[in-house]
């Protein structure tokens, strides 16, 4: 376990060594308050909570966390450093699992950094706390979700665009799992109950539970398995192509 | 020591390293020599546990590369072929992070960065970002990491390419230092590196060994070992020195470069002939710039085994 927090901690301190970080929390930020604000219609809907903010954040996370995440893999790949990291005394997955927990803390630093939201309407109004801090936290699960995809498809090319766009399709297709835009691909020649499974995977449907307050030990399940399977597919990944060209 | 056993690694269509087995012991310094593609990278990609064999053994001091993965890392230094570094970390960063995950704490931590990073003439650039030095710099910063914990048995994968001629002499010097007491493998395809710090070579060529001796018992096997080489202060006196020194009944062949004006006549197996020329020299009042005897040469005997 320790060298997965010292790989942890290098990963993070590379994110700040290059603009990547600041300009990564700039946008987040500045697109969070946009959608909050102009198309959640933050004032008009004269509510003293968060569901506007909320409500869009899945869908800033269809970008930005596969930027986030395509150099996880494909830039140790391309650079050959991954050569260095696999040569030292340490395990293929404490690697994984200190790079995605690095990108995993940092898109919690860019959500606490929306911070200011939660005082603006705490100052207009009397909002349920409790409602918002379940809803960070389905965020941040949400967030971990996407990151976790995103680790593996970066693992399974050396290309990082190439790794952007296999992360949005994945991510696109886990979050309208629930939605006949996906089931209609499964409707027609799969039985009814790989269609009911497909739909529980979504996103969506977990992520809103949780966003609306309620914590359910289903949906944290569901993001811990989900997590889990995807840094396993990673490692699977790694350890198969790790040294192609 | 490091110890393999048929050694292979087999890709779809190809097979880059074919039953490659061999020791090597602490105090020795292994040249792995082959043209491009030959396996050598494969070959020493394995030992470091990057790649796994498709089959056949490999050992670092004891430790399987398969069964103990870590305990054999853990006895290795290694320098990947290009020498990757994370380039946006500054050297000292770099360092520091190769030290945690080498275990090295306190005191000894302190005094192997210090040593590395005066070995290596990396001070002046400690706060800087890897990715700003120079290609030199950037070598040295790689050959820091795999000695940083002290380890016995370093594995340099071409440890030179792309260094200017000081460097080179820099790197040598640093390899020759650290021979005594380490087990140390060398990738090259500069063949006097090999004779510059090569206990022992082993060539290898289409994934499979075809020598492998010390330097000296190599150039040795080439036809120009105890060669005789002299050139002539006047050129016009070519044709009749070549005559009469392909008269002498030990030598089996001359060579003639006109452009030079120097002959240089090979032996027949296992006869001495720098007296008998010099005596002729001499007596038939040719007057040489010089005259000089050959160990071998050690590019032709490579080229004969490996094309």
């Amino acid at each position: 376990m320790r060298n997965v927090g010292i790989i942890m901690r290098r990963e993070l301190a590379s994110y700040f060594a290059t603009p990547l970080a600041y300009v990564f929390l700039l946008i987040f930020l500045v697109l969070a308050s946009a959608f909050t604000f102009y198309m959640g219609g933050f004032y008009e809907r004269g509510q003293a909570d968060l569901d506007a903010f909320f409500g869009f954040q899945p869908w800033l996370y269809l970008f930005l966390i596969p930027a986030l995440s395509m150099r996880l893999w494909a830039e140790e790949r391309n650079s050959g450093s991954i050569e260095l990291l696999m040569t030292q005394p340490v395990l293929l997955w404490d690697a994984v699992l200190g790079k995605f927990l690095a990108a995993w803390a940092f898109t919690a630093l860019a959500l606490a950094l929306t911070f200011p939201l939660w005082l603006t309407v705490n100052y207009l109004g009397k909002p349920d706390n409790g409602a918002i801090l379940a809803a960070y936290l389905g965020s941040a699960l949400l967030a971990g979700g996407f990151l976790s995809i995103g680790s593996c498809m970066s693992a399974l090319t050396r290309n990082q665009v190439i790794a952007f766009i296999l992360g949005v399709v994945a991510c696109f297709a886990f979050l309208l799992a629930g939605f006949p835009l996906v089931l209609d691909v499964f409707r027609g020649w799969a039985p009814l109950s790989l269609v009911d499974a497909v739909a529980s995977l979504s996103f969506l449907t977990h992520f809103e539970s949780i966003a609306k307050g309620v914590i359910d030990v289903r949906d944290l399940l569901y993001f811990a398995m989900l997590i889990g399977f995807f840094l396993l597919a990673t490692t699977i990944a790694l350890d198969m192509r790790k040294a192609d060209q | 020591m490091i110890k393999t056993q048929h050694l292979t690694k087999r890709y779809e269509s190809l097979t880059a390293v074919d039953g490659v087995s061999f020791e090597v012991s602490p105090g020795e310094v292994l040249g792995f020599l082959g043209p491009n593609g030959a396996g050598k990278t494969t070959t020493m990609r394995m030992l470091a546990g990057f790649i796994t064999p498709t089959s056949g053994t490999a050992s670092i001091c004891g430790h399987d590369v398969i069964e103990d993965p870590l305990g054999a890392k853990a006895a290795l230094g290694y320098l990947p072929e290009g020498a990757p570094v994370y380039g946006e970390m500054t050297v000292a960063g770099f360092l520091g992070f190769i030290a945690d995950l080498r275990r090295l704490e306190g005191a000894r931590r302190r005094e192997r960065l210090g040593h590395v990073i005066e070995r290596l003439q990396l001070r002046a650039v400690l706060d800087q970002t890897i990715d700003t030095l120079s290609k030199g710099f950037r070598r040295r910063v790689g050959l820091a990491q795999a000695i940083v914990h002290d380890p016995p048995v370093l594995i340099l994968d071409e440890p030179t390419d792309g260094l200017d001629p000081n460097q080179k002499h820099e790197v040598r010097a640093l390899i020759n230092d650290m021979a005594r007491d380490k087990i140390i493998v060398i990738s090259t395809h500069i063949l006097e590196e090999v004779e510059a710090v090569c206990s022992r070579a082993v060539i290898i060529a289409r994934g499979r060994i075809v020598a492998d001796d010390t330097p000296a018992r190599l150039a040795a096997r080439s036809r120009y070992h105890n060669a005789v080489s002299l050139k002539l202060e006047q050129p016009t006196q070519l044709a009749a020195a070549r005559a009469a020194v392909a008269a002498l009944p030990a030598v089996a062949e001359v060579e003639v470069s006109e452009r030079e004006a120097r002959l240089t006549a090979l032996p027949r197996a296992g006869a001495s002939i720098l007296t008998a020329v010099a005596e002729l020299a001499s007596a038939r009042g040719f007057r040489l710039e010089d005259l000089r005897l050959e160990s071998g040469r050690l590019d032709e005997v490579f080229r004969g085994i490996t094309a």
